[in-house]
């Protein structure tokens, strides 16, 4: 029997034996037989741990990292520092092997961690609501512009082009599916363009989606579209990098509705691209229409306090299809070590740390367009990661980066054709001088 | 079984008390009885247009959420604004706390409505 | 317990960064509407402050490792631990999603390869990985379905078919992809009803949502004649691969004429659930579907893997990425660690467990469909509501004294008090003999001493919560001056 199998063989025979079954087979008589595999399934054979790791170790090892190649890419996921407590807390059983809490009696380890993350979330986006995570900052974006439309019951939605191209993706493939129109605002020297907003809002725009700082790192004057969105009784959903906002006016500050984005940067590695976490804070106004699992405080009959999941109404496996959203998994672990982030880097940290990748990033930028190889690609303010123009194409660019193993920047022509030769690179507190001044050396050869 | 005598019923267990041309709806105390602790009361806007038969309230509970149906069709006048604050009373008081009143335009459907005889039969 | 706000004091730290080794950026270069005045209230203690306390909260759950989880539909499998290490590997954590393609070559096999075997475990011709939960699979693939229709101008297939016994999340889904649902009811055997199944189905039918075995944990026999009704009908079928762990080996969803199916990376391949997530919704298809899965799909070409998305008939990107890819790591590894005698071995015994507890409770708890289950078996606790107003909450609630952890319970709807037990092939009979043991003694409570089993539990950190006023009164953050 194979190693992950609680029976023996005569385990086996015996429990057939005392519920009277001749053999297993006996037990899948509902399989009509013409379906029945007949064949093994053609994957390979077993491997014993040993081979196992051999094997995925080799595949591990045709990856280049980061850390032996300096990592200057961004554009929505981030090489930040993680803590090492983080990666021994995270492997705790009690945490990792345990499901979704609906006994809150033996899982008040995963509701309190989610808990105090809701509260930390709150604190970041200055919105009273947080849900317990959702799959990732797209799909984040993505949910509260349906929450939007059933909140206004409008069905159109104005998208800064400025968002991140693989959210508007994402909400495009919804959109389509779910009958909702997405409508695009341009770029103005790399933010928002106003005067394209006020022409375009109208009495069926639920929503205006924006993100902070922008795709190409910009910071966005959030205040004067919020001013404009609210005047048209419309909701403004900000996508946020949380890292800045320690430093940079939370969003419910500045007149957010809903408040999203990508958890990633929160003590979460690259991975690849996942499994990440999509944070979501809103109005108490919106509390009701809210996706995804929320954890509330109570007591027990004792009077002691406890969190169990909360306000479940909302939920798809009590409204089925009448529910505000079909998510029922939120990315809890991801979640977990986001708040493990937040309260190992703290108050002071955090900040810290935002003012690393802003000192870094200017740097950074300054010397590159010394050089001059690099022309900047718009003047407005940046936070972690800016735009600039390259006089070599960028693929050239970032292969002559790889030989001296450095991981270049985002070839933003990919998703802006109009924006030739245009070039993002993100600087996180983990990117020394050393670092900065070999990539300005190659990049600027 | 509670019930009064002067309020009209409905199969789906709504109750209506006419004033004047405004008809005041809540639910009854069997149906609050099946549903458990109410925690949340999700109301129409005043000035919504429904018509008999239309879902137009969503009681929660902490495990369900159950629709409630207009009994008339009209233009809804009057949230019961306690029930924000405390959706309990429903619990409390079935018959006292109305939910909405709804300003009639076919004042005439009242007389299809169940008499508390006749909707206490269909609950047995 | 108190929370980690409650433990911070100003100045402790612990954290560490470098000194700044570039010139200070003048913050008020920034113009001062862009900053924030006061830094988000997070917490301040020390690096053991910050340990003790994530080690502390963690001692008040219960997982897969701490003791048995027969949480029926969630398949809580052992979480092999040289999966851990596998998706830990340098070359997987630390590479960032957009590096070219020639820098992820390992990760990009990985995952041809995983797409390869699901296809061959559940009779599909290709799978996309980036679905990030069940659910998420289920949008995606019905997404995939209304693409179909719609791509053979086929605009009149609106409504989704789904059976009175399905997860809550399969017509949540089908409503968020923008069809209409249609509800059939099971009959007294608990499957498919085929009549009524007949009379459903039409020239609006895009397709029809089966978990096969269904929460009933019961394999549908008359499958074979379920998918020539829809497909005569002219709509497609779904598989919610919710409990394919009962037919790993066994059976594959392609040939019972599935079209579209989605899997549980962190059910059936031992992917760990982490609290409520990170999940894996893989979602395979017939030929005929291909062309409308998500970009990118991972392709190769002689021996280079590649991201391809040139692909016009696709839905598009359903999140940011590829998928869970840490998720799909671990699952690799599962796969490869079992072989195809192992995935069959892993069905064997899932529902071998299963009916050992049917067979041994069913004198002391009501069995609604007494016949050969799946994985998993669903009690009815009506038995000893109506003779002692004992609950099938209050018998799980009980079980936590025992150091279990509880079926699902009041799932799936069509069942009374249900308790959905699935014990998963992780377990011995050891294991479940004594659980057994306990549910028996639990029935007997519920005859001899019923307050004891209704005021459960006894032994756990805190008793019962009051959930109506968590609803009633929300406090979701914490406010010092609760």
């Amino acid at each position: 029997m194979s190693r992950y199998i609680g029976n023996t063989t005569d385990d086996r025979e015996q429990m057939l034996n005392e519920i009277g079954y001749k053999d297993i087979d006996s037990l899948f008589k509902a399989v009509p037989d013409s379906i029945r595999l007949k064949e093994e399934l053609k994957i390979p054979e077993a491997l014993s741990e040993m081979e196992l790791i051999k094997n995925i170790k080799s595949l591990s090892d045709k990856n280049l990292n980061t850390d032996e190649y300096v990592c200057f890419m961004g554009a929505g996921a981030y090489d930040h520092y993680i803590p090492s407590a983080i990666d021994q807390l995270i492997m705790r059983q009690e945490f990792y092997t345990a499901y979704t809490p609906y006994q809150p009696e033996i899982s008040q380890g995963t509701l309190q961690a989610i808990f105090e993350y809701q509260t930390m979330i709150s604190e970041l986006t200055g919105l009273p609501v947080s849900n317990a995570s959702m799959y990732d900052g797209a799909t984040a974006l993505t949910e509260a512009c349906i929450m939007s439309c059933e909140a206004t019951r409008r069905n159109e939605v104005l998208i800064s082009s400025a968002v991140h191209p693989e959210s508007r993706q994402t909400l495009n493939t919804y959109a389509k599916f779910r009958n909702i129109t997405v409508k695009e605002i341009s770029y103005k020297n790399g933010q928002l363009n106003l005067d394209e907003l006020n022409s375009k809002i109208n009495k069926d725009t639920a929503a205006v989606i924006m993100q902070n700082p922008n795709f190409f790192g910009i910071i966005e004057d959030v205040e004067a579209i919020a001013e404009i969105t609210h005047k048209n009784k419309s909701l403004l959903i900000l996508s946020a990098d949380p890292i800045s906002l320690s430093i940079l006016k939370s969003p419910g500050e500045m007149g957010a509705d809903i408040a999203v984005g990508e958890g990633q940067p929160l003590g979460n590695a690259l991975n690849f691209g996942g499994p990440y976490l999509g944070f979501m804070a809103v109005t108490d106004k919106l509390m009701r229409k809210m996706p995804g699992r929320i954890v509330g405080q109570t007591t027990d009959k004792e009077g002691r306090r406890g969190f169990v999941l909360t306000l479940q109404t909302r939920e798809q496996h009590i409204r089925r299809e009448k529910a505000t959203s079909n998510i029922c998994s939120n990315q809890a672990l991801n979640a977990l070590q986001a708040t493990m982030y937040l309260t190992f880097m703290g108050k002071e940290g955090l900040e810290k740390a935002a003012r690393l990748c802003l000192n870094k990033s200017h740097y950074a930028y300054n010397e590159l367009i010394k050089t001059n190889k690099f022309k900047p690609l718009f003047t407005a303010p940046f936070f972690k990661e800016f735009a600039v123009i390259s006089e070599k194409p960028i693929s050239e660019l970032n292969e002559k980066l790889l030989k001296s193993n450095i991981t270049g920047g985002y070839n933003i022509e990919n998703d802006y054709p109009e924006l030739k030769k245009a070039y993002l690179i993100a600087v996180t507190e983990k990117r020394t001088k050393e670092e900065i001044d070999a990539l300005v050396r190659k990049a600027g050869e | 079984m509670k019930l009064l005598q002067e309020l009209k019923y409905v199969e789906s267990h709504e109750w209506v008390r006419v004033e004047e041309n405004k008809a005041y709806v809540g639910i009854t105390d069997y149906a609050q009885d099946q549903l458990g602790d109410i925690v949340y009361v999700e109301v129409p806007e005043v000035g919504t247009v429904v018509e008999a038969g239309d879902q137009f309230i969503v009681l929660e509970s902490v495990k369900a959420a159950s629709d409630v149906y207009a009994p008339v069709s009209g233009i809804v006048v009057e949230v019961n604004e306690e029930l924000e604050d405390n959706p309990a009373l429903i619990n409390e008081s079935a018959f006292d706390a109305w939910i909405v009143a709804i300003d009639m335009s076919m004042s005439n459907e009242i007389d299809s409505l169940l008499s508390a005889e006749e909707y206490e039969e269909l609950c047995e | 317990m108190q929370l980690i706000f409650e433990k911070s004091k100003n100045g402790r730290k612990a954290y560490s960064l470098p000194e700044c080794d570039v010139p200070d950026v003048l913050l008020n270069s920034i113009d001062s509407k862009y900053l924030r005045t006061e830094s988000p209230d997070l917490p301040e203690v020390s690096e053991l402050d910050a340990v003790r306390h994530f080690t502390q909260i963690s001692q008040r759950n219960h997982g897969v490792d701490s003791g048995f989880y027969p949480l029926g539909s969630c398949t809580m499998k052992y979480n092999p631990k040289v999966n851990e290490l596998a998706a830990r590997f340098d070359g997987f954590t630390k590479i960032h999603p957009y590096q070219q393609e020639k820098t992820v070559q390992g990760a990009l096999k990985l995952m041809y390869d995983l797409g390869s075997m699901l296809s061959e475990i559940m009779a599909m011709e290709r799978f996309t990985l980036q679905p990030a939960a069940g659910a998420h699979g289920e949008l995606t693939g019905l997404m995939i379905m209304k693409a179909y229709h719609q791509n053979r101008d086929d605009q009149k297939r609106t409504k989704i078919i789904v059976p009175d016994s399905a997860h809550g999340t399969n017509p949540a889904s089908a409503t968020v992809a923008g069809f209409d649902v249609v509800e059939v009811k099971s009959n007294d055997k608990g499957l498919v009803d085929i009549e009524e199944l007949k009379a459903a189905v039409g020239e609006d039918t895009a397709g029809f949502m089966l978990t096969n075995p269904n929460t009933l944990g019961l394999f549908d026999e008359n499958i074979l004649e379920i998918s020539k009704i829809v497909h005569d009908a002219g709509g497609l079928m779904y598989y919610d691969g919710a409990n394919a762990n009962a037919i790993l080996g066994i059976s594959r969803p392609g040939d019972m004429g599935f079209d579209v199916v989605h899997l549980n990376l962190h059910k059936t391949f031992s992917t760990p659930h982490g609290g409520g997530g990170p999940g894996s919704g893989p979602v395979g298809v017939k030929k005929h579907l291909t062309e409308f899965l998500p970009v990118p799909v991972i392709s190769k070409k002689e021996e280079e893997y590649y991201m391809d998305y040139e692909r016009p008939n696709s839905i598009g990107k359903v999140k940011s990425f590829y998928g869970n890819f840490g998720v799909l790591v671990r699952a690799y590894a599962y796969i490869l660690s079992m072989g195809p005698d192992g995935l069959k071995e892993v069905a064997e015994n899932a529902v071998l467990n299963a009916n050992y507890i049917a067979n041994k409770l069913k004198d002391k708890y009501f069995l609604p469909i007494d016949t050969e289950c799946m994985h998993e078996c669903v009690f009815s606790a009506d038995w000893q509501k109506e003779k002692n107003e004992v609950s099938a909450l209050d018998i799980a609630k009980r079980l936590l004294d025992f150091g279990f952890h509880p079926p699902t319970i009041y799932f799936p709807l069509i069942v009374h008090e249900a308790l959905m037990i699935e014990p998963t092939e992780s377990e011995s009979k050891e294991t479940l003999d004594e659980f057994i043991s306990v549910m028996r003694q639990i029935a007997d409570e519920a005859e001899n001493t019923p307050e004891m089993v209704k005021t459960a539990p006894h032994t756990t950190v805190i008793s019962r919560l009051d959930e109506t006023t968590a609803a009633r009164k929300p406090i979701l953050r914490y406010l010092p001056f609760y």
